[in-house]
């Protein structure tokens, strides 16, 4: 959103993109590993399950909606648990709840991956003490990425998608 | 208001005295206490004497004291879209004691009553489907009542092994931590951090 100044962090990405752009107009090709190109098209391709349990699902909304624009990163919402990579456990888990919970991440496909945003998700928040609710998400499900807040602001949920994102890129294997 | 509550409240003890036990007037809010037998007939009442026509029932639950040989208070909440007034009916029951349902009455109570036995385990008689509601499938106890830990019986957790979600006894990794203050909406007597400065600002 706003402009960057002072030092470039990382590698300069006007260059390696000239440099390809080069390569492609000499030789028409590119070369990569397997690895690499499966990981590129994995982190560019996250759908996540549209899985809203409290009011960290409206911050999940607002994600995906323009202003933020999720879209931008490939990360997009998904109807139905066997087309999605990602669960976003969004709010307050039940003991109701949990054995749909699981039965939900049964159905996704591998390579599978588990964000949990919010207080309540990550370890029972506000009602760590009830009677009825499940301190904590991965009692149920492996979590990848916990995003912290009550609820997290959009800007926060997204930061935890491009954490996972790096996390795919950095430990992403054929085999998980 | 309150005249106004007054007069209804006198007009209701007049005309069922057999179901008002008392009636009194409160915060602008008019409560009558009404006997179990009797409560379903005196919402059958309200509803279509010219009077009241308290036509919607907004709310049915309950209030547990422990200490008492009449241990539950069950509250009816009611509005009368017609002549602009609400009314609050309190009905005490021993635990052993069946309250009667006014489902045949207000259609709209049959979830409320649920809702007061899964929480209270208070029984309605005369209810079509009386099972828990809100409560996890298998739940026991009433988490409503006093005596009911915050923390309840039973935690859940997936089972590698099992590949299923199993319920193990409560074990918490941390102790219960009770903050004990005194209720601000009990009368504290003690002077919140700032406050002190409120007379010299005047």
């Amino acid at each position: 959103m706003g402009v960057m100044t002072g030092t470039q962090v990382g590698a300069d990405k006007e260059v390696a993109t000239q440099a390809i752009n080069r390569e492609l107009q000499d030789k028409g090709f590119l070369l990569t590993s397997t690895e690499d190109i499966i990981n590129w098209a994995r982190t560019g391709s996250l759908h996540w399950m549209t899985f809203g349990l409290a009011c960290c699902a409206v911050e999940m909304m607002h994600t995906s909606m323009p202003r933020y624009d999720a879209e931008r990163y490939g990360i997009a919402p998904r109807a139905s648990p066997r087309q999605s990579d990602l669960m976003i456990v969004a709010g307050t888990l039940t003991n109701k709840m949990a054995p749909a919970l699981r039965k939900v991440y049964d159905q996704m496909p591998e390579p599978r991956y588990v964000l949990s945003m919010g207080s309540c998700a990550n370890g029972g928040g506000y009602y760590h003490y009830s009677y009825s609710v499940v301190r904590g998400c991965d009692r149920i499900v492996p979590v990848d990425v916990y995003v912290p807040g009550c609820p997290p602001t959009a800007e926060a949920l997204l930061y935890g998608l491009m954490t996972l994102q790096k996390k795919i890129r950095r430990t992403g294997t054929l085999v998980r | 208001m309150t005249e106004a509550l007054k007069e209804l409240g006198a007009l209701i003890e007049a005309k069922r005295p057999d179901c008002v036990l008392g009636y009194s007037i409160a915060f602008d809010e008019l409560t009558v206490d009404v006997a179990p037998a009797n409560i379903k007939g005196f919402v059958e009442f309200l509803k279509t004497d010219q009077n009241c026509k308290f036509s919607s029932l907004v709310d049915i639950t309950g209030i547990d004291f422990p200490e008492r040989g009449k241990r539950f208070d069950i509250i009816y909440h009611f509005l009368s879209m017609y002549q602009n007034h609400r009314i609050r009916l309190r009905v005490s029951v021993r635990e052993d004691e069946m309250v009667p349902s006014i489902v045949d009455v207000h259609p709209s109570a049959n979830w409320f009553e649920r809702e007061v036995f899964d929480m209270f385990g208070v029984l309605f008689s005369g209810h079509p489907d009386l099972r828990r509601i809100l409560t996890d499938y298998g739940f026991r106890g009433y988490p409503l009542r006093k005596d009911f830990p915050t923390t309840g019986y039973t935690e859940v957790r997936y089972d590698e092994e099992l590949k299923r979600v199993v319920y193990e006894p409560v074990s918490l990794v941390q102790e219960y931590r009770q903050f004990d203050f005194m209720s601000p909406w009990e009368g504290a007597k003690y002077v919140l951090p700032g406050d002190e400065k409120q007379e010299e600002a005047k």
